[in-house]
């Protein structure tokens, strides 16, 4: 805000302008612009490169119990939370995850949208029907698949299912050989977010001009594989992106449904709940936590724009 | 397992139409027509179970959804699982839904006006510096809110707002996603309407509320569903910064049935239905906007 009013102080004749001529306000875009987007990039400031910038200076403290420290230790926190195991080995938990679910949804979103887009008739209920669970929280659905779906016992659902077949009992979350928990961890987010990618499939379909189709039917493409393969595909190629990007996104961020399915396990942690129980856990070590926090965002920018590179993202505004 | 007989169904249907003539674009046989539907249908039900295993457990007694004999039908509809909920002295579950509300609608109306704003200086606004801006937002989005949190709630702490309304509701206003989001609509937005707007006299701010808001009603409408149903979903924040009970929104008391002692699974599935149930029906009802908001968030490459 501060800029904003030396700005306008500084050049206070195109204000007085705007009074009497009708064309008020155009003189000074620079001051309009911070008047739109002033309070949003205060609250940014305020409430999230603040407290970035607070974990980054944490990190290069000794912070047991306390967030203002006063012994500096350089890269130690760095050195603790790469050579300890647990962090790197939630890099590869996050890994692991973010290799089956992104392809997964994208898969099955797509899929979705495919089916949908073909129906005749009924199409807005089907519609509505994978896009609902878009409503369920995480908290809600994690307590669905951990107490009704995949419980451990015979009263859980897949197991009573499984049983009719003569299979018996499985843990499913309390055991990580085989990791079963991969299986409930995976579904219950395909179940909240396939139908949100399925709307942008959608309307990335409708966007298609017919006439594509038209001409590739006159040029001899067969329908079905070979129209989808070089028609459908190719003109989804933008929202494809967009939905990847989102998807990565979305995964390393992941929190809430490890937490709530895999409380009091070992394995299974992605970098979240791995910090979480670093920085509030028995040792509530912040400087620690504070470390492996930016070397996740590091990690999360990197491949954010290399991806970003490679697939052109944001090539399309720019030349707007 | 099931993912992917449900991503080829599609691609099955279609390869049967190669047989057909292609010119016939109506030539779909009533075979696949009818396979189409039918492994729609099956998806629509796998989607659905979960929803029928809510009400149906919420409807139980204990006894019935641990017995031996799993059923899918409960034997004896428990309508007193509402009361006993909402009489339950040890979670405030009537205060935590009241308190989830006021948040909610009040966390809307903020994120609104704050990143439309933004959104629309940053689309339409010539300022030399706008896209190391527009950059300096779209970085956030991918620094994971959760990875903030600690010095997060020193900060909010330090302001004395741990266990109140402006600490649940004010910083999740500054969403770099929804203002990127603005900012995709408001370029899509006809240049024309403003200029038109422009030189009948109108200033930026003028046009912004006089032409370009109510143009956009549609679109406020969808993005304003899509961030209550976020802030009524959200956990992380709310258990970290809600210490007493009276500031616990939904999610959080929802999370505190799992680590009691003592699981009432009917209670536990009655409060979740509870808690569902308004955005079911926000879903169903708006299901128009929220498609066509979704649809037109500008992701487009």
């Amino acid at each position: 805000m501060s800029t904003t009013t030396t700005r306008d102080a500084t050049r206070p004749a195109p204000a007085k302008v705007s009074k009497t001529k009708p064309r008020r306000g155009m003189g000074g875009s620079t001051f309009n612009f911070w008047l739109f987007t002033g309070p949003f990039l205060i609250g940014l400031v305020i409430f999230v490169y603040i407290p970035i910038g607070w974990s980054a200076w944490l990190s290069f403290f000794e912070a047991r119990y306390t967030v203002t420290p006063d012994k500096f230790i350089g890269f130690d926190n760095y050195k603790l939370m790469l050579t300890n195991g647990d962090f790197t080995k939630s890099l590869v938990t996050f890994t692991v995850f973010a290799a089956i679910i992104v392809p997964v949804t994208w898969a099955l979103s797509l899929g979705l949208a495919l089916m949908v887009h073909r129906l005749r008739f009924m199409k807005a209920f089907f519609r509505s029907v994978f896009f609902l669970p878009t409503a369920c929280s995480f908290v809600a659905a994690s307590l669905i698949w951990k107490m009704s779906i995949f419980s451990g016992v015979r009263f859980g659902m897949m197991n009573t299912v499984l049983s009719w077949f003569g299979v018996e009992n499985i843990a499913w979350l309390a055991n990580p050989n085989p990791p079963w928990y991969w299986l409930v961890i995976v579904t219950v987010r395909l179940w909240l977010q396939a139908g949100f990618y399925m709307i942008l499939f959608l309307a990335a379909l409708q966007n298609i001009p017919p006439e594509l189709y038209e001409a590739a039917a006159i040029d001899g493409a067969k329908p079905g594989w070979q129209t989808f393969r070089y028609i459908t595909l190719p003109q989804l190629r933008a929202t494809s992106t967009a939905v990847i990007l989102l998807l990565l996104v979305a995964a390393y961020q992941a929190f809430d449904e490890f937490f709530n399915l895999l409380a009091k396990t070992t394995w299974g942690r992605p970098p979240l709940v791995e910090l979480y129980y670093t920085a509030l856990g028995d040792d509530q070590d912040y400087g620690a936590g504070s470390a492996g926090a930016v070397i996740l965002t590091l990690l999360i920018c990197t491949v954010t724009l290399l991806q970003g590179r490679f697939m052109g993202f944001g090539r399309g505004e720019e030349t707007k | 397992m099931t993912t992917t007989t449900q991503v080829r169904e599609p691609v099955e249907a279609g390869a049967a139409r190669k047989t057909r003539d292609p010119r016939r674009k109506r030539g779909r046989s009533v075979f696949s027509s009818a396979g189409l539907y039918f492994a729609t249908a099956v998806c629509a039900l796998l989607f659905l179970i979960p929803f029928y295993l809510i009400v149906r457990n919420a409807l139980s007694t204990d006894a019935e959804i641990t017995g031996e004999n799993w059923k899918w039908f409960p034997t004896d509809i428990q309508w007193g699982n509402v009361t006993e909920l909402f009489d339950d002295p040890t979670v405030p579950f009537a205060q935590s839904l009241w308190n989830s509300t006021v948040v909610g609608v009040l966390h809307t109306i903020g994120t609104l006006l704050v990143c439309s704003l933004a959104g629309y200086g940053l689309a339409r606004i010539p300022y030399k510096h706008a896209n190391k801006i527009f950059y300096a937002v779209l970085v956030t989005l991918m620094v994971p809110a959760a990875v903030t949190f600690v010095p997060s709630f020193v900060l909010v702490s330090s302001l004395g707002w741990v266990s109140s309304m402006q600490g649940l509701i004010v910083p999740g206003l500054f969403s770099g996603f929804t203002c990127f989001l603005f900012r995709q609509y408001f370029l899509g937005f006809p240049k024309e309407l403003e200029e038109a707007a422009r030189v009948d006299g109108l200033g930026y701010w003028g046009a912004y509320w006089r032409i370009v808001v109510p143009n956009s009603l549609n679109f406020f409408a969808a993005i304003a569903t899509i961030t209550f149903i976020s802030g009524w979903n959200a956990f992380l924040w709310p258990l970290v910064i809600g210490q007493d009970q009276e500031a616990w929104t939904v999610q959080v008391a929802l999370s505190s049935y799992m680590t009691n002692q003592t699981v009432n699974f009917h209670l536990i599935f009655m409060a979740t239905a509870i808690s569902i149930l308004p955005l079911v029906l926000v879903f169903l009802f708006l299901q128009r906007w929220l498609v066509q908001g979704v649809a037109q968030t500008g992701i487009k490459g």
